[in-house]
């Protein structure tokens, strides 16, 4: 090994890459304009939708209640003081099945025949609420109707305690409260913690997949390859040159786009979610929001950076050694492309609720990174599995770089016609 | 100086087996001199000079340039070596004075000697219009060009070139052997591959016919006129390979 060598491999390909507009676009463009804009973009829509389903008010169908007069007109006059407006929209009756379906109402209610006087009597049969399983602004209707009706019960029962004398307390012994227990940066882990390492990962594999498919397979098509066999410098010097460079573009686009959507969170306090998650990176602006808004620890976004690194190795060295297999930049894609599915995978699995990191699973790769990865932003450390993913992690890299090596060394790889 | 002794390379096929690209080839080249192998494509030229440059490995024999062994020196054979194949191509984002420098950090040398170096040989072949544009945007011409002295920056003292007029224009052909000419009067070792019968009567001192990974004749080209009795090039290549049905047969493979 000879570093002189390597630096001025390195170096070559960094100028050569630089003028590259596909690399620029990988390694740069897109992780600092393309994926915030993505990400806040697809934020803000989801909030916009939300807060307008919530604005409107809930289309509704009262089935039969032709003898309950009186909960129908309540029905009709049930007013949101909150938002100023009639919380119920009564749709005149007609097959309600199909108006659900087709989204013309969000929820239907069927008062049985003879309700509002068997109320006044005792024991009234059940009222029925439909409504479609799954979609949003249904259920937001069929919680509207849910209250109404759970309401209208409370203050039945009420008055029939009140009739006999009986104190209400009668009917509610006590109180059940809810707080969340969570401190700010764990909620902001889990919500934020989830995807951030998702997109690193990802961002980690496409910027290092366009130099790896361009300075292999890319260089065999036009043929510079054989032109830099020529040069007298041992073969492990020039692997490592263009490995550094594969690996500069993997980084790259990992760092700009957690720089491009730390400042964006920090100086637009963009809205990531409807629920009003937003992250802050900057300590000024965690310390007013501290106590209200889900924050991300800073500490751990540089935890992940630095458990990002050997797997970032792992990435580079992957993909150099499967592009270097292909002959043309074209056939490189299309063995690159399907490993992206691969490496989505254990990825997306890191999101969901209830998989937390374990000694086994601190073994698999990507996983880990992307479990460990939430642990940390929530600011949980836990220093001995952080040291077997670490070294894991750097284990599977370096046996990745030993592979790009062979490979290289392999003249039917390097001349496969 | 190229010794190459019982040079041998087989490739697996997947469908056609094992094949034998080039098969037991020995000659020497000396400094001062031009060796050409003549042959069709396909005849082993490349595989042959690919194996001289330490491209490739040899399945068996062996071969010293300059003073070193193929398979124990490859790095120092290398540096000692001035490749230009058919298909080492240029670093099209990179322009002509950039990728020559590469090749001579590649080799070791100080910046200092690399610009005096591309001065000259950018004088010699007549580059300084377009030393500093991409290579990208260049004719084949200037292409070409730029790989000689990618391949001469090192000043090596053997020199490789694997038909290097291929496709190119009258001007520029007749311009590059006037220089490979010029290389071998400076006491340079060139092996020179082509299929072109008039180089190898105005270029070469030694003429090697490959054909079917073998060296079917060798000697200077009055030799060869000599031994099969024609005085044109083509015929004489043609007898060599064993006629035209047989030239013919080893174009099909």
């Amino acid at each position: 090994m000879n570093w002189n060598n390597i630096l001025t491999v390195y170096l070559k390909e960094l100028r050569d890459s630089l003028r590259d507009r596909r690399t620029l676009m990988s390694m740069i463009i897109i992780p600092t304009v393309v994926i915030p804009l993505m990400t806040f973009g697809f934020g803000k829509v989801m909030s916009r939708i939300m807060s307008q389903a919530k604005e409107e008010a809930s289309a509704i169908m009262i089935i039969g209640g032709e003898d309950s007069p009186g909960i129908v007109a309540a029905l009709k006059a049930e007013h949101d003081s909150e938002k100023n407006r009639p919380v119920f929209r009564i749709v005149p009756a007609g097959d309600y099945r199909a108006a659900i379906g087709d989204k013309k109402i969000r929820a239907a209610v069927e008062i049985p025949a003879g309700f509002e006087a068997a109320l006044k009597t005792g024991a009234a049969p059940a009222v029925t609420i439909f409504y479609y399983e799954g979609e949003i602004k249904s259920s937001l209707g069929q919680k509207a109707l849910e209250n109404f009706f759970t309401d209208l019960r409370q203050r039945t029962a009420e008055a029939r305690l009140t009739e006999r004398g009986q104190p209400v307390t009668l009917l509610k012994p006590f109180e059940v409260k809810r707080r969340n227990a969570a401190p700010p940066e764990k909620v902001g882990g889990n919500l934020v913690g989830g995807f951030v390492p998702y997109l690193i990962i990802i961002l980690c594999f496409t910027g290092a997949m366009y130099p790896a498919m361009d300075l292999t397979a890319g260089e065999k098509e036009r043929g510079t390859m054989e032109t830099l066999l020529c040069s007298p410098v041992p073969r492990v010097n020039i692997v490592l040159g263009k490995f550094l460079m594969v690996l500069t573009g993997s980084i790259s686009a990992m760092v700009f786009m957690l720089l491009s959507m730390g400042t964006t969170a920090y100086i637009g306090g963009a809205i990531m979610t409807g629920s009003g998650t937003t992250m802050k990176v900057g300590a000024a602006a965690a310390k007013t929001t501290m106590d209200t808004m889900p924050t991300v620890d800073p500490l751990g976004l540089f935890g992940v950076l630095a458990m990002v690194l050997p797997v970032a190795v792992l990435f580079a060295a992957v993909a150099f050694t499967i592009s270097l297999f292909a002959k043309s930049y074209k056939e490189a894609q299309s063995y690159l492309a399907p490993m992206m599915i691969v490496i989505i995978m254990p990825a997306a699995m890191g999101m969901l609720p209830g998989i937390d990191l374990n000694a086994k699973l601190a073994l698999v790769p990507i996983l880990n990174l992307s479990l460990v990865c939430k642990e940390m932003l929530s600011g949980v450390w836990h220093w001995d599995l952080i040291a077997i993913i670490f070294g894991s992690s750097s284990l599977y890299a370096a046996l990745a770089l030993t592979l790009a090596v062979k490979m290289f060394n392999r003249e039917d790889v390097m001349f496969r016609a | 100086m190229i010794e190459a002794h019982n040079l041998t390379k087989t490739f697996k096929d997947k469908k056609r087996g094992v094949i034998t690209a080039v098969d037991q080839v020995s000659f020497t080249c000396r400094p001062g001199q031009i060796y050409g192998l003549l042959g069709a494509n396909g005849a082993g030229k490349t595989t042959t000079l690919r194996m001289l440059a330490t491209l490739l490995a040899p399945t068996s024999g062996s071969a010293r340039l300059a003073g070193f062994d193929v398979t124990a020196d490859a790095n120092r054979v290398r540096a000692n070596v001035g490749f230009l194949g058919a298909s080492t191509a240029l670093y099209g984002r990179l322009t002509a004075r950039e990728m020559i420098a590469y090749f001579g950090q590649l080799n070791g040398m100080s910046d200092a000697a690399i610009r005096a170096r591309i001065q000259v040989l950018s004088a010699e072949l007549d580059m300084a219009e377009f030393l500093d544009r991409r290579c990208d945007k260049f004719s084949t011409g200037m292409k070409q060009k730029t790989s000689i002295a990618r391949t001469l920056i090192h000043d090596p003292a053997v020199m490789i070139f694997d038909e290097p007029t291929l496709g190119l224009d009258v001007m520029t052909a007749r311009a590059i052997v006037a220089f490979v000419r010029e290389c071998r009067n400076r006491g340079k070792t060139v092996i020179y591959s082509t299929h072109i019968m008039s180089e190898v009567e105005k270029l070469c001192d030694q003429v090697g016919i490959i054909h079917g990974g073998r060296l079917v004749a060798e000697g200077t080209v009055p030799e060869l006129r000599a031994r099969f009795g024609e005085q044109d090039m083509e015929e004489v290549f043609v007898k060599a390979v064993g006629g035209e049905a047989a030239l013919a047969a080893a174009l099909k493979n």
